[in-house]
């Protein structure tokens, strides 16, 4: 699956989309999806709880292993992606659209530190295996 | 079929006895209870023929090679198993008067020396009753080590990424926050990392060695000055220790506290969920925390030790010593071995497993370490596999299966992707790992001719591929009946 180069991207595999209203939306991405399996279980944080950058902050757990999911960028929850607690499954189906939560920024400009498409493609084609 | 689809209503163990009903005057009404409680209705034949039909159907390894060596279960030898069934150790009571218990204490005496002797530590307790429990005594000895000495200040555990996940648990459980470093291409921790990572905060390193990588950290000794110097202590997780007995002690790498899974290393049984033991080793600066009791030798004569002998001690982890039938087996395991077995151990165990390792990557199987010496075990990676033609781990696994050999360990560590961690146990002859190469190349040949035959494996088990998703999402684990 190609990149979505709208998006920036972490190296432990986030991917995050600047909304028009300043706040970030957060999922895992394809690879981390492919790497991980069937994902079982969703835990999403709590709505008003802060994070700071790279904190975990929630959990993708599949048939092979639970992961952590680290926040991109520091910030507060505003809003978390319930459907997904019954439903994980559509994060293998479509990982770019099944957000987890979204954000309101602390500190924007972490953003500017995040990896566009081709960076990302990079940290791939880096990976030792 | 379940052992409540045999049940008829009113049938009994035996149908040919009178029925005759308990008198239960002498229970007061309100405990009696109304509606019998839902169990099997079954003859005790139909209990028999279903409990012997589930384990034939059961792979284990008194039928079937099963290359999760020591890290799952090694073979028991049955003499281990007769020997601690002597009906002098069954019937002792745990709190018969050590005058008449002598014979029980000698034999838990020298267990400890012996495992004192085997790992280089100062003392060993052989109360933890699983190895959780006996990593969790371990970092509470740690707390209480910094605790005593007034340096409130350590609130910090580090962890391997490579570490097994009871070791980041086992901190937060006593209350640390967990510092996580990278593993370096050679697959041993990154040192710089580590370097960083130490400082005022640190309680501690808790490492596995070999680790759950299949290799040597070959910078130990320094790892150790490092986290020494910074105030820290380290804990060695003993789970892998079959590649290393009787041939490096731990304590010489600088550990000040280990446990020792009995029920891995030392051959005792375990499965279905226990009884495990995992005996805890301490250098001198932790001996004054160890669990109560332990046994010790005084003018001849063996007798517990207690909280008197031992007034920090971190206390008591059950209402007696151990797993007491566990112990005598390990016992008598190490008796059997002697010195000069216990290291040939390590040797067939980590021949047995460089063997396969070769004789694999001559095949065209991806070594996910291909420069290291394998110790007891080693990773394959399928992640090539995978990319060209779809087959998974998992899939070889249950593939694997229909060529009659148990699984190997699959996806963990879970550093290399599509992994299997092999690991052939000393126990195996050259005519067993031949079979099981054998085994891997036609599979080799099966995935490339006919890989969605694989993909659907396996086909000759009593049940075929499962459905591990839907199981994991919605597990029901009650038999209703029918309404």
């Amino acid at each position: 699956m190609s990149i979505p180069t709208d998006l920036k991207y972490t190296t432990s595999h986030e991917w995050v989309k600047t909304e028009a209203d300043g706040t970030v939306t957060v999922g895992i991405t394809d690879h981390a999806q492919e790497l991980l399996g069937d994902m079982v279980f969703v835990e999403l944080p709590d709505v008003g709880k802060t994070f700071s950058q790279k904190q975990e902050c929630a959990v993708a757990e599949s048939v092979k292993a639970a992961a952590d999911v680290y926040s991109p960028i520091s910030g507060e929850v505003v809003e978390v992606n319930s459907a997904l607690v019954d439903n994980p499954e559509k994060i293998n189906e479509d990982a770019f659209n099944a957000w987890l939560f979204k954000l309101k920024p602390s500190n924007a400009s972490e953003l500017d530190g995040l990896l566009d498409a081709a960076g990302y493609q990079n940290v791939l084609d880096n990976e030792d295996h | 079929m379940l052992i409540f689809e045999h049940a008829r209503p009113g049938r009994r163990n035996y149908s040919q006895a009178p029925i005759t009903t308990a008198s239960t005057t002498d229970i007061p009404e309100n405990l009696l209870r109304k509606n019998k409680p839902l169990l099997p209705e079954v003859s005790e034949m139909d209990t028999v023929r279903h409990y012997t039909r589930l384990s034939q159907k059961n792979f284990s390894i008194d039928t079937e090679f099963y290359p999760l060596g020591s890290c799952t279960m090694k073979y028991n030898p049955r003499a281990c198993n007769s020997l601690a069934m002597l009906p002098q150790y069954l019937s002792r009571h745990p709190l018969a008067p050590e005058d008449t218990g002598q014979g029980y204490l000698a034999c838990m005496y020298e267990l400890q020396e012996i495992l004192k002797d085997v790992t280089g530590m100062a003392e060993i307790t052989l109360a933890p009753m699983a190895g959780a429990q006996g990593e969790l005594i371990g970092v509470m000895m740690i707390r209480a080590y910094h605790k005593s000495r007034g340096d409130f200040e350590r609130t910090e555990i580090i962890v391997p990424d490579a570490a097994h996940g009871t070791n980041p648990a086992t901190a937060v459980m006593c209350g640390f926050k967990v510092v996580e470093i990278p593993t370096d291409k050679e697959g041993n921790v990154d040192l710089n990392a580590l370097k960083a990572a130490v400082g005022p905060k640190t309680a501690g390193l808790m490492l596995t060695n070999p680790s759950t990588l299949g290799v040597f950290e070959e910078n130990v000794t320094e790892m150790s000055r490092v986290v020494h110097e910074a105030g820290g202590l380290l804990y060695y997780d003993g789970a892998n220790l079959n590649a290393v007995l009787g041939k490096v002690k731990p304590g010489d790498m600088g550990f000040d506290v280990i446990h020792i899974n009995l029920h891995k290393t030392f051959s005792t049984p375990h499965g279905g969920g226990g009884p495990g033991s995992a005996p805890v080793g301490v250098g001198k600066r932790l001996l004054p925390f160890l669990p109560v009791p332990s046994v010790t030798l005084e003018d001849g004569k063996y007798r517990w030790v207690t909280e008197q002998d031992r007034p920090q001690t971190i206390g008591r982890l059950s209402a007696h010593m151990g797993n007491a039938g566990v112990l005598l087996r390990a016992y008598i395991y190490v008796r059997l071995l002697g010195r000069d077995g216990m290291h040939r151990i390590a040797e067939f165990a980590t021949l047995n497993a460089n063997y396969l390792m070769v004789e694999l990557r001559k095949l065209g199987f991806e070594i996910a370490y291909p420069t290291r010496r394998a110790s007891h075990e080693f990773i394959v990676t399928m992640k090539g596999i995978k990319d060209k033609t779809g087959v998974t781990a998992m899939n070889l696994a249950k593939r694997l299966l229909d060529k009659g050999y148990h699984a190997p360990t699959t996806y963990f560590p879970i550093l290399v992707p599509e992994c299997l961690l092999i690991e052939p146990a000393e126990t195996e002859s050259k005519q067993t790992l031949d079979a099981f190469v054998t085994a891997m190349k036609e599979i080799l040949t099966e995935i490339a001719e006919q890989p969605d035959m694989v993909k659907n494996a396996p086909h000759t088990m009593p049940l075929r591929k499962l459905d591990d998703v839907k199981a994991a999402r919605e597990l029901d684990l009650f038999w209703k009946p029918d309404a």
